[in-house]
């Protein structure tokens, strides 16, 4: 099971997991929008831009096109 | 219907004219064929900046911004005012040199300016790539979001969607059929003028633009490259330029590209391409970033840079404001407030001769 690090704190995630649902599985919210609403995937398919977040320094990184890795640091500071 | 003015095209041009005649109490109506500030306005940049292509241009550029200031403090926040400063950006020494007259240029006409060595450009903007000389700082210039600002000006003047079908002096008659008239008939729909009186020298020249998604500090003012007005000037087909604008939201417009002969407004690939990749000379960031939209608009180019403001050949009541290239956001105001002056047939605060249509041969008789 990979070891990921979300805002700076360690986790697990299943093994062939995308960020997006790994972030769902431990219940953390993907992103926050520019009003401060809590923001989570929708379409889970690459074209909502919902679950958007910084992976490894690059930002705005659709979550649910990505793969989780071993080390990979996650940041769901997207606005 | 009577108008005391009617207005062809609400672009920024023609709505900063419909404030410019509302306030002297007149009734206003604006001919638009989509929406207000939808056209040329909207696929610009917004920049409100002072250009020194020509002394007529500064002349016209300066007075505008002027203008536009005294406006600040009413106009709403839908239209993002920000006065961050003009960074132009000098790639090489040659560059660089060209500077100090630059500085005394605008300084003897009192618009505050900064050269800045290489060290206070990296202070200014720290993501610009290594190596460049230096830079000229005019810390006045300012950003609007140019639609809702052409959608405020416009206010209070009657405003009519709807294609132009004939035009007679001061008689127009729309598609729909109805007849308009009015006192003056003020001509300010960009490039389209040509539809509708085909020897008027001006030329559609096509403009691209990229958007960013939210990557806030990475640029704090408006970047421009020193050689843009190289681009700007030269007559080639296809020309781009290092123009790059913070926007409030943290998202960063990319352009400039500049092409003749382009007839359709689809967004052509090659063009983004060397767009981006100036863009990425100057600050190489911009290749991690996520560009979400792309776009394209046509400015209303004359030969000599230089609008058509004034009265169209001996016609005594159809006035042009077109012609205003790229730099229609910034130079709407001084325009209307020049228009006021020729229509009323009082001193302007600027000479309006060196805009005057009347210098083209095709607009005299």
């Amino acid at each position: 099971m990979p070891h990921i690090v979300i805002n700076g704190t360690p986790h697990q995630a299943d093994e062939k997991t995308t960020v997006a649902a790994a972030l769902m599985n431990l219940g953390i919210t993907s992103r926050t929008s520019v009003s401060g609403q809590p923001r989570n995937p929708l379409c889970g398919m690459g074209i909502c831009f919902e679950c958007r977040v910084t992976i490894d320094g690059i930002a705005y990184q659709r979550g649910c096109q990505v793969e989780v890795r071993e080390g990979m640091e996650v940041s769901t500071d997207a606005i | 219907m009577t108008s005391d003015v009617l207005i062809l095209g609400g672009g920024i041009v023609g709505a900063a004219c419909a404030r410019a005649f509302l306030k002297q109490g007149l009734k206003v109506t604006i001919i638009e064929r989509e929406l207000i500030g939808g056209g040329a306005t909207a696929a610009g940049m917004g920049h409100i900046v002072v250009m020194d292509d020509s002394e007529a241009q500064f002349a016209l550029t300066k007075r505008s911004r002027d203008l536009w200031d005294q406006l600040v403090p009413e106009l709403p926040s839908s239209v993002e005012f920000e006065r961050r400063g003009t960074l132009w950006v000098a790639a090489d020494q040659q560059e660089f040199n060209a500077v100090s007259p630059k500085l005394s240029y605008y300084n003897s006409r009192h618009v505050s300016a900064q050269l800045l060595s290489a060290q206070t450009l990296y202070d200014a903007e720290p993501h610009l790539r290594e190596g460049f000389a230096g830079g000229f700082l005019v810390p006045d210039d300012s950003v609007i979001y140019a639609p809702c600002a052409a959608a405020w000006l416009a206010q209070g003047a009657n405003i009519i969607q709807a294609d132009v079908k004939t035009i007679d002096d001061g008689k127009v008659t729309l598609a729909i059929g109805e007849q308009h008239k009015a006192a003056n008939l003020i001509i300010a729909s960009g490039h389209y003028v040509t539809q509708l009186f085909s020897t008027i020298p001006v030329k559609p020249r096509k403009g691209h633009l990229a958007i960013t998604d939210r990557y806030p500090g990475q640029v704090r003012h408006q970047l421009i490259e020193l050689g843009y007005l190289k681009s700007a000037h030269g007559d080639s087909t296809e020309s781009v330029a290092f123009n790059v604008q913070p926007r409030k939201t943290g998202q960063l417009l990319i352009g400039s590209s500049r092409q003749f002969g382009a007839d359709h407004s689809a967004v052509e690939p090659h063009m983004i391409s060397k767009m981006l990749a100036r863009a990425a000379q100057y600050l190489p960031n911009i290749l991690n970033m996520s560009i979400i939209r792309t776009w394209t608009g046509f400015r209303a180019a004359t030969t000599d840079k230089l609008p058509l403001v004034g009265r169209y050949r001996n016609a005594d009541r159809t006035w042009l404001a077109t012609g205003h290239e790229g730099l229609g956001i910034t130079t709407a105001m001084a325009t209307a407030e020049l228009l006021t002056h020729l229509i009323a047939k009082t001193k302007a605060p600027i000479d309006p001769t060196p805009y005057l249509p009347e210098r083209f041969p095709q607009c005299r008789t």
